[in-house]
């Protein structure tokens, strides 16, 4: 112990005299350097490389022909799986957004105020969060499939079955539906976290002045949940962006299930290989993510500034 | 321990652990050793991967070589292909022939095997076409499947419904099975299966050439010729079984199966596979009816499969050797004993142990004047996979559109042809 703390005492000492010492200096630049190389690699060297290469038309193998705009001009009106994959991500975002987070809200108040059994809702309503979406995907299609799925069997519709998955007006609202059951369960258990270290004096307080349930929560409690509002809204609008899997597993993608992120895979992975088509796909899907982030991120700063 | 030493006691120890990873990566792997060859396979299926395996262990006993199987699942193989040939791609690999093939021989990935198919004896010239890009020779025909209606033979007695030879006729069955509760059978979910009913009425209607000029890009998708192909797709609509968008290829078959549906368009392994083995002998079938009395039943679908080189191969010869044996008909004899979905290409293959389905297909597909593919092999990969399977889905949601459908397909065509293959 004595040991220890003579050598932090002369380490702390050198540092005066001298701000860093060459293995202090190693060690950032290691430290520091690997975490930034990797973010440039990995992160900003595809990103701008899909850049550069949504100009160009590239199969994959030949030459890579400059061709300017024209990848986007034929996006936006030369390519019929465009704007339905915009709306539905769109709608993707609203739908998690005003109806899946808000219930896992309602969700955690309501198991946080004592309801009986308490313990088993929460369990059972987190279980969904540990499978991955594909599996979700899988799990739809043997519920909802038109000739041997669950609901179908049940409603013995034989003669006219309801094409839950293959109407292209109903399907997408099916998954969104699949993906909110295990998105509720998330917020939910964030939520409650956040509930439990709400100061229980607040809501004394609340109640002395006269205040009534309603308001309580709206005006007290919700208000010093911001912390846990921030990362819900950051997480709901990353799985809206990022939704792939479920509608992948559930038919590719296609006939009313497209998405930007199925639009890339199909033009840049698949045996097509239109990889600078894919990429002209894949920018705009960055453009939205980064009006998201960029707006996070500003509210982030001024709030630190402000605290 | 100071938290720094700790530190650097796990930098170390990770190095350590991750070193002869890297090292042992960056070493040869298997491919070296002239006694194997690799084969690249998509046969992911159970039936077909041991019917695979019989026929390389054959040539392993034969030549004393070891064949050296690597299974990717079917739709990944697809998928990934442009990428597995420009990597470490195997010494022979199991592709489709036709457009499909020659789009990658024009794009320089394949190795020629001119010098194999001189060897060979009991191709007929449609199979070598097939097989064929700038005249030389790629592929190496191994099975093909003949694409027809396929049914119960039973069903049809029972409810003394006949084979159709002509338009009318079909559309008729069609209608008298969807009164009789046993609809057409239809299926689009995967994206591909509508397509072989859109090649049949095409090539009935506007014959082989048409089909063959469509696909390359040179005719037009707004020409009146395709319109009436929609239109004649249109009768057939009411009749089908409802929800054709949901249902997979296989629930389709197994409908099939359950005299749930009366007929469906298929390849010959898709109800094949459905079906329990003892009630095989009950699945019959009728070539596409003629629809334009000029062309009658001339063309069949009948898609190829089989085995090619590709240019980055480790072990050419072996895998030339390997391609010499796969040609001959006592190859196709072993691989058909266990997978009797398909009929042996070389016409010296023994047809003696045929069961009279593979009897009949054999006979339908040499009784044919021209032998087309199938949409997603007789065309452009891009132009199938990105265009065409929303086209067909959104024309099977909603058919009544066809002159807004023509139009995106045209529209769309030009501009994935205006970017040359080369």
């Amino acid at each position: 112990m004595r040991s220890v703390a003579l050598k932090t005492a002369r380490r702390a000492g050198r540092r005066r005299s001298r701000r860093f010492t060459r293995r202090d200096l190693a060690v950032l630049v290691v430290l520091l350097g690997i975490p930034v190389l990797l973010d440039i690699v990995i992160i900003w060297g595809p990103t701008l490389a899909s850049i550069g290469l949504s100009f160009t038309s590239w199969d994959g193998i030949g030459d890579i022909h400059w061709v300017g705009g024209e990848n986007y001009r034929n996006l936006v009106d030369n390519y019929p799986p465009f704007w339905p994959a915009v709306r539905h991500n769109l709608l993707w975002l609203a739908f998690l957004g005003l109806i899946a987070t808000p219930f896992g809200l309602l969700l955690a108040v309501l198991i946080d105020r004592g309801v009986r059994f308490s313990r088993f809702y929460q369990s059972t309503l987190y279980m969904p969060v540990v499978l991955s979406l594909a599996v979700v995907g899988f799990m739809a299609q043997l519920i909802l499939g038109t000739d041997q799925g669950v609901v179908n069997t049940i409603l013995n519709n034989h003669e006219n079955p309801i094409d839950w998955l293959g109407d292209s007006d109903l399907n997408i609202w099916m998954m969104m539906l699949a993906a909110s059951w295990r998105h509720t369960g998330y917020v939910m258990i964030l939520y409650l976290a956040g509930l439990k270290s709400v100061d229980p004096t607040l809501k004394e307080a609340a109640a002395i002045d006269g205040a009534n349930a309603r308001q309580t929560f709206f005006r007290v409690v919700f208000p010093t949940l911001r912390p846990v509002n921030v990362i819900v809204g950051v997480i709901t609008v990353i799985e809206s962006l990022r939704a792939f899997d479920i509608v992948y597993a559930v038919n590719k993608g296609r006939n009313g299930l497209e998405l930007l992120s199925v639009l890339i895979t199909d033009n840049v992975i698949g045996e097509a290989s239109r990889i600078g088509f894919g990429s002209a796909i894949a920018v705009v899907l960055l453009t939205v993510s980064l009006g998201f982030i960029v707006t996070f991120l500003v509210q982030e700063l001024r709030g630190a500034r402000d605290r | 321990m100071s938290r720094r030493g700790l530190l650097r006691g796990a930098a170390v120890g990770a190095g350590a652990l991750t070193l002869p990873a890297l090292l042992t990566a960056c070493g040869d792997g298997p491919g070296g050793d002239k006694k194997t060859v690799t084969v690249g396979s998509n046969s992911s299926d159970a039936v077909p991967k041991k019917a695979f395996a019989a026929a390389f262990t054959a040539y392993e006993k034969k030549s004393g070589k070891k064949v050296d199987v690597n299974t990717t699942d079917h739709n990944e193989f697809q998928t990934n292909i442009t990428r597995y040939l420009q990597g470490t791609p195997d010494d022979v690999f199991m592709w489709f022939a036709g457009y499909r093939m020659q789009y990658f021989a024009e794009k320089g990935l394949l190795t020629d095997v001119d010098d194999v198919w001189k060897g060979f004896k009991g191709f007929s010239q449609a199979l070598k076409d097939q097989s064929t890009h700038d005249g030389k020779q790629y592929f190496v025909p191994y099975y093909y499947y003949p694409w027809a209606v396929f049914h119960r033979k039973s069903l049809f007695e029972k409810q003394g419904y006949e084979q159709p030879k002509n338009w009318d006729d079909f559309i008729a069955l069609a209608k008298q099975m969807h009164k009789d509760g046993t609809p057409v059978a239809f299926c689009d979910k995967d994206g591909w299966p509508a397509m072989g009913t859109f090649d049949y009425i095409n090539m009935r209607l506007n014959g082989y050439d048409f089909h063959k000029g469509l696909m390359a890009g040179t005719e037009a998708w707004t020409d009146t010729k395709v319109k009436k192909v929609f239109d004649l797709w249109r009768e057939l609509m009411p009749y089908y079984q409802k929800g054709a968008l949901g249902r997979t290829w296989e629930e389709a078959a197994q409908g099939l199966q359950k005299r749930q549906t009366g007929m469906a368009v298929f390849g010959m392994p898709h109800p094949g596979q459905q079906f329990p083995e003892n009630e095989r002998a009950d699945i019959d079938f009728f070539a596409f009816p003629e629809i334009d009395p000029q062309y009658g039943q001339d063309a069949v679908e009948a898609p190829i499969d089989g085995f090619l080189i590709a240019k980055k191969a480790k072990n050419v010869e072996a895998g030339k050797a390997l391609l010499k044996y796969l040609g001959t008909p006592g190859a196709e004899d072993i691989y058909l004993a266990g997978d009797p979905n398909n009929v042996a290409v070389n016409d010296g293959a023994d047809t003696s142990k045929y069961t009279p389905l593979q009897k009949k297909s054999a006979e339908l597909v040499s009784g044919a004047k021209q032998i087309s593919q199938f949409m997603d092999r007789d065309t452009r990969p891009d132009f199938a996979q990105t265009v065409m399977i929303k086209a067909l889905q959104d024309f099977i949601g909603n058919p009544n559109d066809i002159d807004g459908l023509v139009n995106r397909i045209e529209r769309q065509k030009k501009e994935i042809f205006s970017s040359a293959v080369s």
